[in-house]
Order: C-alpha cells, then sequence, then structure tokens
C-alpha cells in the first residue's frame, strides 16, 4: 500500500491539523486506493492525533468509505431504491454480474471493478442508475450497461 | 377536482438577469429586520423536510449571540424520490448562493458551506467554478461571505441537520439531542443556520417579489410554490415547480399513466395515499392534516396497479435499516423488527394480528426516536399497512 | 429557579437541570439506560422517555433540559407503552441468559425487564442465527456482543474518562456495533486494562476476566497453601455487595470471610503498601540528590507506579517518558515476590505450593500479574488478581451470612498496616503517605500538618496540586534544605494525559507526581462494586480517611513488620535485594 502522507500532509497544510479535516482526508484517500487500508487509517490516526478507533467507527459509518475490503479501480454502485427497483434494477446488476463475471458485493480478479449496491442516487425520474465512481449513467438497460462496462474494460470511458 | 387547478411555475428555473447578482447586491441594502419581517410574513417554511419557518429560523440565528456563525446549505438530498436539489444547483446555483448570502449578511456569518452529498460528487467541479465567480463578485459588493463545499460520504441521515453537523466536524453523522437547536450552538458549536438547497432559493424569491406577491400563489388556501420531484410509473417524470394546495388526485391526473394505484408522497419518511384518498388529500404546509399532506422534500412517487405494495414496505425498510444511524433503541431495533414482523406474516409464521403489534410498535418509533428518520417510519409503515393490509398479508 | 409541574407535583429547580434530575429530586423514579452520572448524555437509548404535555412526541428526560412551567407526565399510558415496548426491543436484540451470566442480580437491563415487561415478549428473537464471538483475548476484560445494548457507555468511559478511546462506535444502522480498531482483539489494542468501561457497563457484555473458580480449586486442595493479600480500597466498598450501606469498613469482617473460605492466611496489601513508601520516597530522595548534588541528569518529576492501570497507559501513550516512572512495583507485585520468596522461607513452605491471590478494585491488576516479569521469585509473583466484585461473588456463592460474621484481624508477618498504607486506596493517598515519610526522614519532624492530614492533595478535582517548604533538614540532607517540593496527584488518565503533555514539553514544575488510573484513585476503580459513581467514590474515599484516622499506627516506617523484613530480609531500602525482588522496568508499546 503506497503511502498517505502527502495526502494527509495536504488536507492538514489547507485546513489545520482538526477533527474537521478527518473525512476530507479519508475521501481523498478513498478516491485514490478505493478503500481505506489499516496502515492507512493508522496514519492518519496519528497525523491528526486522534485514536485509531475513533477514525475507524468514523471511517465505517459512511457507506462511500469503504474499510473492510479493498474494492476494484472502478467501483459500480446500482441503485436499489424503491423506484429503480420497479424499473428493473434486477436485470441490470444480472447484467454486471455475467459481464464481470462477479456476484454483487465482489471485486474482480483483476481489481479492476467492484459492484456494490447502494441507496437513491437522486435520478429516480430516470432510473436504473448507477454510478462508477463519481459518473452517474441513467436509463440503463442490459445492452446499455453491457456497452458502458465493455467501454470501461477497454479503457475507453470518455467516448461513452 | 380539475385539471386545471395544478398549476405549473417556472420561477426558480427562471434564468438570470443579465448581470448576475444584481438582485442580492439591492437585497443587501435593505433593512435587515424588514427582511426577516417579509420572510415570516410569507410563511415561507424550509423546503428540506421538517417545514420549519424559514423567516424565524434566520431571527432566532440572527440573535444568537456568537462572534461566529454558519450558514450551511443542506444539499444532502438522500430521500428516495427527490432530485430537485440537484437541479437547482446544476442549473442555477448562482440563486442558491445569492440566498446564502443574503442569510448570512442577515444573521452575520461569514462563512457558508455547502455539505453536497457524495453522490453528487460530479457536481463538484462546475459548482466550485460558480463559487470562484460568487466570490470575485462578494468583493465588489464588499461582502465579507466565502463559501465552501463539503462532500458527504454516503449517509442518508446526515441530511438531519445536527447529524450533517456531525459529519462536518469530523464524527460520525449521528444527530444530536435537541436541545439546544443549531441556530444556537450549530457547526463547532456556534450559531448556525441550516437550509436547504431549495430555501435559499425561494428566499431569494420572496424578498424580490416580497410576501404578497408569493402569497398569491397556491391554490385551496396553501401559499406559496414549490418544486416537486415525480418518478415512479409516470411517462413524466422531473422536477416541476408547482402552486402549493394541488390534490393528489391533481398530479395522477398530470403525471400518472392511467393506472396509478398509490402516491407516495414526500419520499420513504412520507405518507402513501392510496387511490380511493388521492381527491381529499391535498399538499401543503398548512391545515388540520399538516401531517398527512406535507411535501416534505417535494418527493412524489406514482405506483400503478402492477407493483406489489408488499415489496415497495419491504423496500422501504430495508433502507430504513441500512440508513439509521442506529443509536437509539427504538429505530435501530424497531425497523429490524418491522422488516422482520412482515416478512414472517408473509411466511405464516406469524398471525395476520401480529400486523396491530406492528402498527403499535410503529407509534412508540413516531414518538420515542431521538430524530426525524425513526420518527417518520411510521408514516409509511402505517399507511401502505392499514391501506393495503391484503397485499401485505398474502 | 424554574418551577415545572411533574405529575402534577411542582419542583422548583436552577435552569439548566434535566427533567430527570428534577424529578429524582422529589422522588420520582425515571427508568435509564444510557445514562449513567459519570458520563455526557447520549439520549440514545430513549428508555426515560416522559409525556410533555403539549407534544406529540415523548421527550427523553436525561437530555431535556427544563423550561419553566413544563408540564411533565411520567407514567402516562402513552410513556408506558412506550417504555414497554423499547425495553423489548432491546431484550430482542439482546442474547438473554440471565442464569449463565456473572451480572445475574446486578444488571439494569435485567432490572428493566422485570420491572416493565410482564408475560410472553412481543417481538421476534433478533438474535436467531448470528454469531457472537466474545473476546477474552485479553487477561484483564472480555467482551460478549451479545449481551451488549449498544448504550455507548462504555465508549464515552473510555474516551471522556480515560481519554484512551480504544473502543468505538462502529458501522451504522442494524449493523451499528461496539468494538475496537478493525475488530483487533482487546490485547493487541493500547487498552490500559483499567475496567472503567466494565464498571459502566450496564449489562454483562463488558465483564472482567473471571479467576474465581481457578481459586476455588486451589482453596480446596490441601498439598496448596494460599495466601491471599486485600487491597486498600477493597474494605471500604466489599460490603456493599453484601448488604451494608456504600462505604460501610468491613476490614474484619472481610479478614474473617476470606478465611472462612479457605484462605490458609490472610494478609494485607496495605504491607507492601508501606514498603512501596519506604522505597520509593528513598528513590525520590535519591533523584533529588542527584539532581542537586550530584547535578546528574535524573528524571524529574518522578511518578508514582502503583496503578497498573497507568503504567500500561503511559508505556503506550508516552513511550519516550517512562524514565519518569519510579522503578518501584505496584504493592500488589512487591506482595507477590515477597510471597514466595520472605514469606515462603519464614513460614518454610515450599514457593511452589503457595498460591498467592490477591484481592484487588482493579482488573488492570490481572494483566500485572500476568507480566512476564514479574516472576521475581521464580515462580509466578501473583497466581491470580481478582475484583472486589470477584470476592463478592465468591462470599455468596459460599453462602456465609457476612452481616453476621465475628470480625478478624490480619494474619502475621505481612499483616500489618499503617494508615498510611490505607490511604492508598483514595486519590492523593499515595502522595499523603510519601510526604508523611519523606518529611520526617529528612527533617526528623512530622509533616507540617494538623493530625497528618495533608489536605491539599485530598478531594476529587482531577488534579491537584501541593508543595511543601523543606525547613530544618537534618544534616544527611542539608542539600534540601529550603526547597520547596512541589507535587501534583491526578486521577483518571484523561487528567494524566494533561500532566504528561505538560512533561512532554519540558514544562512540568513538579518534583514528585502520583497518578492514578481510575477516578477517585482505587476506591473508584474498574474492578469496585457496580454502581460506582461521583457519590459513592466520595463515601468510599471518607471510609479510607475515616480508617486511616482511627489507626494508631498512621506512617508507613513505623510499621514494625516493615522495620523487621528490612533488619531480617531486605537490609536497606534501594538494596540488592529490593531491586531485584521490589523494582521492575517498562516495556515502551504502540500508541496505536
Ligand atoms: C433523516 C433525515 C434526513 C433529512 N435529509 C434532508 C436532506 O437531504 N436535505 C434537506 O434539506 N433536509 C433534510 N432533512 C431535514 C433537515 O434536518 C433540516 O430540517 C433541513 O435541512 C432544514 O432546512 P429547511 O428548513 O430549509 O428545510 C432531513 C431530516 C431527517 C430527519
Ligand atoms: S431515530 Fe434513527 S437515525 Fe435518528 S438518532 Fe435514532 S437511530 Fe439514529
Ligand atoms: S446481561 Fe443482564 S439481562 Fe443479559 S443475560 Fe446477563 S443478567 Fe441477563
Ligand atoms: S479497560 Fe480502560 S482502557 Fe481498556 S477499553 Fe476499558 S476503559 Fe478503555
Ligand atoms: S458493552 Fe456495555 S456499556 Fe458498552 S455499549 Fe454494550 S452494553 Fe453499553
Ligand atoms: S431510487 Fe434509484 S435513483 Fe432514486
Ligand atoms: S437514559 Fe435517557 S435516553 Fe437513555
Amino acid at each position: 500500500m503506497s503511502d498517505v502522507t502527502e495526502i494527509i500532509k495536504k488536507q492538514i497544510n489547507q485546513s489545520g491539523k482538526k477533527r474537521e479535516v478527518l473525512l476530507p482526508i479519508l475521501q481523498s484517500i478513498v478516491e485514490r486506493d478505493h478503500y481505506l487500508s489499516s496502515e492507512s487509517l493508522l496514519q492518519v490516526a496519528k497525523s491528526l492525533d486522534i485514536s485509531a478507533a475513533d477514525v475507524y467507527g468514523t471511517a465505517s459509518f459512511y457507506s462511500f468509505l469503504e474499510t473492510n475490503k479493498k474494492l476494484g479501480k472502478y467501483v459500480i454502485r446500482v441503485c436499489k431504491t424503491i423506484v429503480c427497483d420497479m424499473q428493473g434494477k434486477r436485470e441490470i446488476i444480472e447484467a454486471i454480474e455475467n459481464c464481470l463475471d462477479i456476484r454483487i458485493g465482489e471485486t474482480t480478479r483483476n481489481n479492476k471493478f467492484s459492484l456494490l449496491y447502494t441507496n437513491c442516487l437522486g435520478w429516480c425520474h430516470k432510473g436504473p442508475v448507477m454510478l462508477i465512481n463519481n459518473e452517474v449513467y441513467t436509463e440503463l438497460t442490459p445492452d446499455k450497461v453491457r456497452r458502458i462496462i465493455n467501454a470501461y474494460k477497454q479503457n475507453k470511458q470518455e467516448e461513452l | 377536482m380539475s385539471k386545471n387547478s395544478l398549476k405549473r411555475l417556472d420561477i426558480i428555473f427562471a434564468p438570470y438577469s443579465t448581470s448576475p447578482y444584481k438582485l442580492l447586491s439591492e437585497l443587501l441594502k435593505k433593512d435587515k429586520d424588514a427582511i426577516i419581517q417579509e420572510l415570516i410574513e410569507s410563511g415561507l417554511k424550509g423546503r428540506g423536510g421538517a417545514g420549519f419557518l424559514t423567516g424565524l429560523k434566520w431571527k432566532l440565528a440572527k440573535e444568537a449571540k456568537g462572534n461566529e456563525k454558519y450558514v450551511i446549505c443542506n444539499a444532502d438530498e438522500g430521500e428516495p424520490g427527490t432530485f430537485k436539489d440537484r437541479e437547482i444547483l446544476s442549473q442555477v446555483p448562482r440563486k442558491v448562493f445569492s440566498g446564502m448570502a443574503l442569510c448570512a449578511s442577515i444573521i452575520g456569518a461569514n462563512k457558508g458551506i455547502i455539505y453536497l452529498r457524495a453522490e453528487y460528487n460530479f457536481l463538484k467541479k462546475d459548482l466550485q467554478k460558480e463559487i470562484n465567480i460568487f466570490e470575485a463578485e462578494a468583493k465588489k459588493l464588499n461582502l465579507d461571505f466565502s463559501i465552501e463545499i463539503f462532500s458527504g460520504s454516503g449517509a442518508y441521515v446526515c441530511g438531519e441537520e445536527t447529524a450533517l453537523i456531525e459529519s462536518m466536524e469530523g464524527k460520525r453523522g449521528e444527530p444530536r439531542n435537541k436541545p439546544p437547536f443549531p441556530v444556537v450552538n450549530g457547526y463547532l458549536g456556534k450559531p448556525t443556520v441550516v437550509n436547504n438547497v431549495e430555501t435559499f432559493v425561494s428566499a431569494r424569491m420572496v424578498c424580490s417579489i416580497g410576501a404578497k406577491e408569493f402569497n398569491k400563489f397556491g391554490i385551496h388556501g396553501q401559499k406559496g410554490s414549490k418544486l416537486f420531484s415525480i418518478s415512479g410509473d409516470t411517462p413524466k417524470g422531473g422536477v416541476y415547480e408547482l402552486e402549493l394546495g394541488l390534490t393528489v388526485q391533481d398530479l395522477v391526473d398530470e403525471f400518472g399513466d392511467g393506472d396509478t394505484k398509490a402516491v407516495q408522497v414526500g419520499g420513504v419518511s412520507g405518507f402513501c395515499v392510496p387511490r380511493k384518498s388521492f381527491a381529499k388529500r391535498t399538499i401543503g404546509f398548512t391545515g388540520k392534516f399538516t401531517g398527512d399532506s406535507l411535501p416534505t422534500g417535494g418527493s412524489i412517487m406514482i405506483f400503478n396497479s402492477s407493483r406489489s405494495m408488499y415489496n415497495v414496505l419491504h423496500n422501504y425498510l430495508d433502507f430504513f435499516c441500512e440508513e439509521s444511524c442506529g443509536q437509539c433503541t427504538p429505530c435501530r431495533v424497531g425497523v429490524q423488527q418491522l422488516l422482520l414482523g412482515i416478512e414472517a406474516i408473509k411466511a405464516n409464521n406469524k398471525p395476520s394480528s401480529y400486523l396491530k403489534t406492528l402498527v403499535k410498535l410503529a407509534d412508540t418509533m413516531r414518538v420515542s426516536s431521538k430524530c426525524g428518520l425513526g420518527q417518520s417510519i411510521a408514516n409509511s409503515f402505517q399507511s401502505i399497512v392499514e391501506e393495503f393490509t391484503e397485499e401485505i398479508i398474502y | 429557579m424554574l418551577t415545572i409541574n411533574i405529575d402534577n407535583v411542582p419542583v422548583k429547580v436552577e435552569e439548566g437541570t434535566t427533567i430527570l434530575e428534577a424529578a429524582q429530586k422529589i422522588g420520582i423514579e425515571i427508568p435509564t439506560l444510557c445514562h449513567h452520572d459519570d458520563l455526557c448524555i447520549a439520549g440514545n437509548c430513549r428508555v426515560c422517555v416522559v409525556e410533555e404535555k403539549g407534544k406529540n412526541t415523548l421527550t427523553a428526560s436525561c437530555a431535556t433540559p427544563v423550561i419553566e412551567g413544563m408540564k411533565i407526565l411520567t407514567h402516562s399510558a402513552k410513556v408506558q407503552t412506550s417504555r414497554k415496548h423499547i425495553v423489548e426491543l432491546l431484550l430482542s436484540e439482546h442474547d438473554e441468559k440471565c442464569t449463565k451470566c456473572y451480572k445475574n442480580g446486578n444488571c439494569e437491563l435485567q432490572d428493566l425487564a422485570s420491572k416493565y415487561t410482564v408475560g410472553d415478549y412481543l417481538f421476534m428473537d433478533l438474535c436467531e442465527g448470528k454469531e457472537y464471538k466474545i473476546d477474552d483475548s485479553s487477561p484483564a476484560i472480555q467482551f460478549d456482543p451479545s449481551k451488549c445494548v449498544k448504550c455507548q457507555r462504555c465508549v464515552r468511559t473510555c474516551s471522556e474518562i480515560q481519554g484512551v478511546n480504544v473502543i468505538t462506535v462502529a458501522e451504522k444502522g442494524k449493523d451499528m456495533h461496539i468494538q475496537t480498531f478493525m475488530g483487533l482483539p482487546l490485547n493487541n489494542v493500547p487498552c490500559t486494562n483499567c475496567g472503567q468501561c466494565v464498571n459502566h457497563c450496564p449489562t454483562g457484555a463488558l465483564t472482567e476476566r473471571m479467576y474465581y473458580d481457578e481459586i476455588w480449586e486451589a482453596m480446596g486442595d490441601d498439598s496448596k497453601h494460599v495466601i491471599v493479600n486485600t487491597a486498600p480500597s477493597v474494605r471500604v466498598a466489599l460490603g456493599e455487595m453484601l448488604g451494608y450501606p456504600t462505604g460501610t469498613r468491613v476490614t474484619g469482617k472481610m479478614a474473617a470471610a476470606l478465611r472462612q473460605i479457605g484462605a490458609d492466611s490472610v494478609l494485607d496489601t496495605d504491607f507492601t503498601a508501606d514498603l512501596t513508601i519506604i522505597e520509593e520516597g528513598h528513590e525520590l530522595l535519591q533523584r533529588l540528590k542527584k539532581a542537586l548534588v550530584d547535578k546528574e541528569d535524573v528524571s524529574l518529576p518522578m511518578i508514582t507506579s502503583c496503578s497498573p492501570g497507568w503504567i500500561k497507559y503511559i508505556e503506550h501513550m508516552f513511550p519516550y517518558q517512562l524514565a519518569h516512572l519510579s522503578t518501584c512495583k505496584s504493592p500488589q507485585q512487591m506482595f507477590g515476590a515477597l510471597a514466595k520468596t520472605y514469606y515462603a522461607e519464614k513460614m518454610h513452605l515450599d514457593p511452589k505450593d503457595i498460591v498467592s491471590v490477591s484481592i484487588m478494585p482493579c482488573s488492570a491488576k490481572k494483566f500485572e500479574a500476568n507480566r512476564p516479569e514479574m516472576h521475581s521469585s521464580g515462580y509466578q509473583d501473583i497466581d491470580a488478581g481478582l475484583t472486589t466484585r470477584e470476592l463478592g461473588h465468591m462470599i455468596k456463592q459460599s453462602g456465609i451470612n457476612f452481616l453476621d460474621l465475628e470480625p478478624q484481624p490480619f494474619d502475621s508477618l505481612m499483616g500489618e498496616s499503617s494508615g498510611a498504607g490505607v490511604i492508598f486506596g483514595a486519590t492523593g493517598g499515595v502522595m499523603e503517605a510519601a510526604l508523611r515519610t519523606a518529611y520526617e526522614v529528612v527533617t526528623g519532624r512530622q509533616v507540617p500538618f494538623d493530625n497528618l492530614e495533608i489536605l491539599p492533595v485530598r478531594g476529587t478535582d482531577g488534579i491537584k496540586e501541593a508543595s511543601i517548604k523543606i525547613e530544618g533538614s537534618l544534616p544527611e540532607w542539608n542539600f534540601l534544605e529550603g526547597v520547596e517540593l512541589k507535587v501534583a496527584v491526578s486521577h483518571g488518565l484523561k487528567n494524566a494525559r494533561i500532566i504528561m503533555k505538560q512533561i512532554e514539553a519540558g514544562e512540568s514544575p513538579y518534583h514528585f507526581i502520583e497518578i492514578m488510573a481510575c477516578p477517585g484513585g482505587c476506591i473508584g476503580g474498574g474492578g469496585q462494586p457496580i454502581p460506582t459513581n461521583a457519590e459513592i467514590r466520595k463515601k468510599r474515599i471518607e471510609s479510607i480517611y475515616e480508617e486511616d484516622r482511627n489507626m494508631t499506627l498512621r506512617k508507613s516506617h513505623e510499621n514494625s513488620e516493615v522495620k523487621k523484613i528490612y533488619d531480617d530480609f531486605l537490609k536497606e531500602p534501594l538494596g540488592e535485594k529490593s531491586h531485584k525482588l521490589l523494582h521492575t522496568s517498562y516495556t515502551k508499546r504502540n500508541k496505536f
């Protein structure tokens, strides 16, 4: 696991060494590493002089701050809340599962993709919806999803 | 009700005037107490959920003692079926900033924070650009007010204002005990106004057109207008600005797919209205059954007759099981019991009479939970269970 | 003053009073669970809800300050239903096995259940099918998540009182639970073993590690010689578990009960407390001499080392400041080392047949007894450290009628003690005892305080300071003439942190500091009877001082058995034997 001191330093220089920078720091680490390793958490705790347990407890509260396992480079979050559920979330999940050969909650062997559920993404009128990292994809159909995933597989997501 | 009782407006998303912060510069010259008075007279209530009088909130924050104060724009928009704040922030962010700046000048704050949910991270870049423009403009106006974006990390409960503040302080998003309220003891213990994105825009609107004009909007005795996010079984999902006082029937006529069986008003924390009550239920902030008619965030989810209300309820309860902060007993354990309970009834492991026990439990959750999340689970639970009992049991 | 009305009774209270406090004032009981007088208000269990007239929702009485004119109902139908539901919800999430539970009979959840839920349970069992893993990795405390009601009292204790923060609330919603960093076992995190979390836990989720089964076995084994030493703070607290009012002194009855349940010899930790004073006092004087006369670079201030929770804390949190610690072992470990050497020799016993048990107010002593370096006698010096609570249980299990027991004295050889040894149990006590002796060693006169009571170091302030000017010193000590000896006393590890930060910054003005891990000192230890709170601590402290006042022997250096052990065995303070048996060294540990 690469070092997180740079990230921490940057945030502390920007806003000071105080508790309020904890979440921005954790977010930046997740942005880069896609999860919080125990080493990263320890380092954050040390730098902010907060107990490690406290840092962990805080991080684990938030569903976008993964603490338990390393996620892939692209984290796919499919909305499972009611409107998307009605609009065919099931088929979307199945399409992705087949396309990546993983089940929901898993990460591909090459560490490129993780597939997770999430709650309402705020695009209900255009469901089903998913996020891939920070990008939103709406009005999904199994076909559309396959196209999107394939583009990511070939690193051509910009063309989408 | 006739179709034309539903009136659409186009004020919130109307394009800016030629010079973007002209209105703000004029408003800043007005007497602060007069603005508060105007807001109170307009009856403008928060657009985020609880429906607290905005003018009064600002007044309390103005009166609160503190060398530092904060203005927080709640853009956590996590209520299922709500997406109007995202639209506002991507289409007319300057109106939001103006509202925040106005509030800041009134209460005496010079720091504003937009709490943006993680799911809206893609908005950050454009918003930051707009903030830079705003800050340059503010300098010209001699306004000591800066705006920052604070990203959420994925937790619905952080939309609750005190949880939001905890989260900004770098802690778990667990709602606080109230009192004290944020207007007295908010972010970092300082007086803080937390308002919904739309509230800031509406406040700006009221100040610009005046309480009188604002109160001309609205039908059936309700005053003002607000945004509605329409989704579900509708061919016309999207964000609409509608006059308050409309009935659920009006909505169904306009947006339904011809086969509407139920409408969820106010998101999963709101009420489910069955077909037979469509005409009776008006949507607004006042009246005898405010609870029933409260639009909260303005989420309207339409279900047609192909939907199983058991599945709908199950999905809601699943949502709450995950999104409750988990600190208080009635909410944390209660919602698990509701979910397990309806599953057991469905599977015939519990008699249908157990539903009555669950309805009573929901009452307890409503009166004894620590925050709005746990308190409002009963809304959807009871309205669905009572109106669609058969579907839940069999 | 505000006037409010509770159950139609008017009550006048100060602004800022909570509804709960106002109700208590007029004797109305409102049930609570997450609330604890020692801790900040959480307001999360909701057991304490009451009805406020004019409001639809109920109000958490522990978390809500009164407002003029408020009308409160504490047991309206609405309140009753909610309360019953809430208690049942707690039970549904709780793996209830009272008959097998250590806290049976002393459990707040059980009390609530017996009062507020009658008949069949309404709700479904949420524990079914769930797997719970008990964490018994630590020699001192253990955690059984199946009994946890998520009141967060432990989390608040560890952070607010101790500033250690090794337990936290993790995840949210239905998955919310209590755990350590990444769920590491408790022996793998910087837990001090102080047991304060255990003392504040309302249920059987957090308990000390219990060792009494092994002790029963040893007591029943004729080939074993079981000797017990009892810490000073146990005698003022044990009675609470056995039917006496808070703070009753039961020294003699305790000795009698121990003998009756099978101890071969009942001795007193106070004896080694007195010994600690002699060793530690000389160590301090030696350090001062090195600093003032030899101009050597010695670590001052010197800090006491009798609280093993504190020792573990400094090892983790300030590993580069260990030189400030006195090298003296705690009285428990001095006792252990001597039991299997001096005592064995005098009593003609083979040390391998001795089972040395201590009764302590503390769970950290369990960890301390298990430290690998605590084998100076060639054996594990202390075989088991039991808490006051465990002893209480043993006495109950034995069926002894404690109330009717005739008090008995301690056995001799290591059973005599002075009042100075007794006050070790209260915050400031070690300091007071040390000053009584050191001042007299240096000046040949008694400390200049009425009746030997050094009031500035007494009391419950988190950090106390005092200074004594040394005048008229004996020739041997005249380098101290005119020196203003500055001392400080702190209790509760949160306060220790303040003291240590000062030392770290090189700004500490003191020569000698007493630090105790637990609030109030040992009388408020993690192993003491539950409940323990400010009021109870105060009563126990009063009893400790009363015990001291009633003793003829008030100074450690006057203890005749202490004199004897130097004459017969140790020879001189800080001598070779002392070094081997009574002093120790410390380990740098990881902070995170
Ligand atoms: C569980 C829960 C979630 C909430 N989520 C939001 C939200 O996403 N956005 C929002 O503006 N208000 C939300 N609220 C309401 C806020 O607590 C608060 O009342 C609101 O931000 C105040 O602003 P307003 O007066 O402008 O509505 C939520 C409340 C609760 C109890
Ligand atoms: S009601 Fe639910 S979300 Fe609110 S404080 Fe209680 S557990 Fe947390
Ligand atoms: S913790 Fe209390 S309620 Fe639970 S099993 Fe033990 S005694 Fe019974
Ligand atoms: S024993 Fe002390 S340090 Fe360890 S978890 Fe409990 S309170 Fe914290
Ligand atoms: S371990 Fe005990 S004190 Fe801690 S949350 Fe659980 S029940 Fe409460
Ligand atoms: S329900 Fe899926 S985006 Fe709202
Ligand atoms: S005792 Fe008041 S909420 Fe727990």
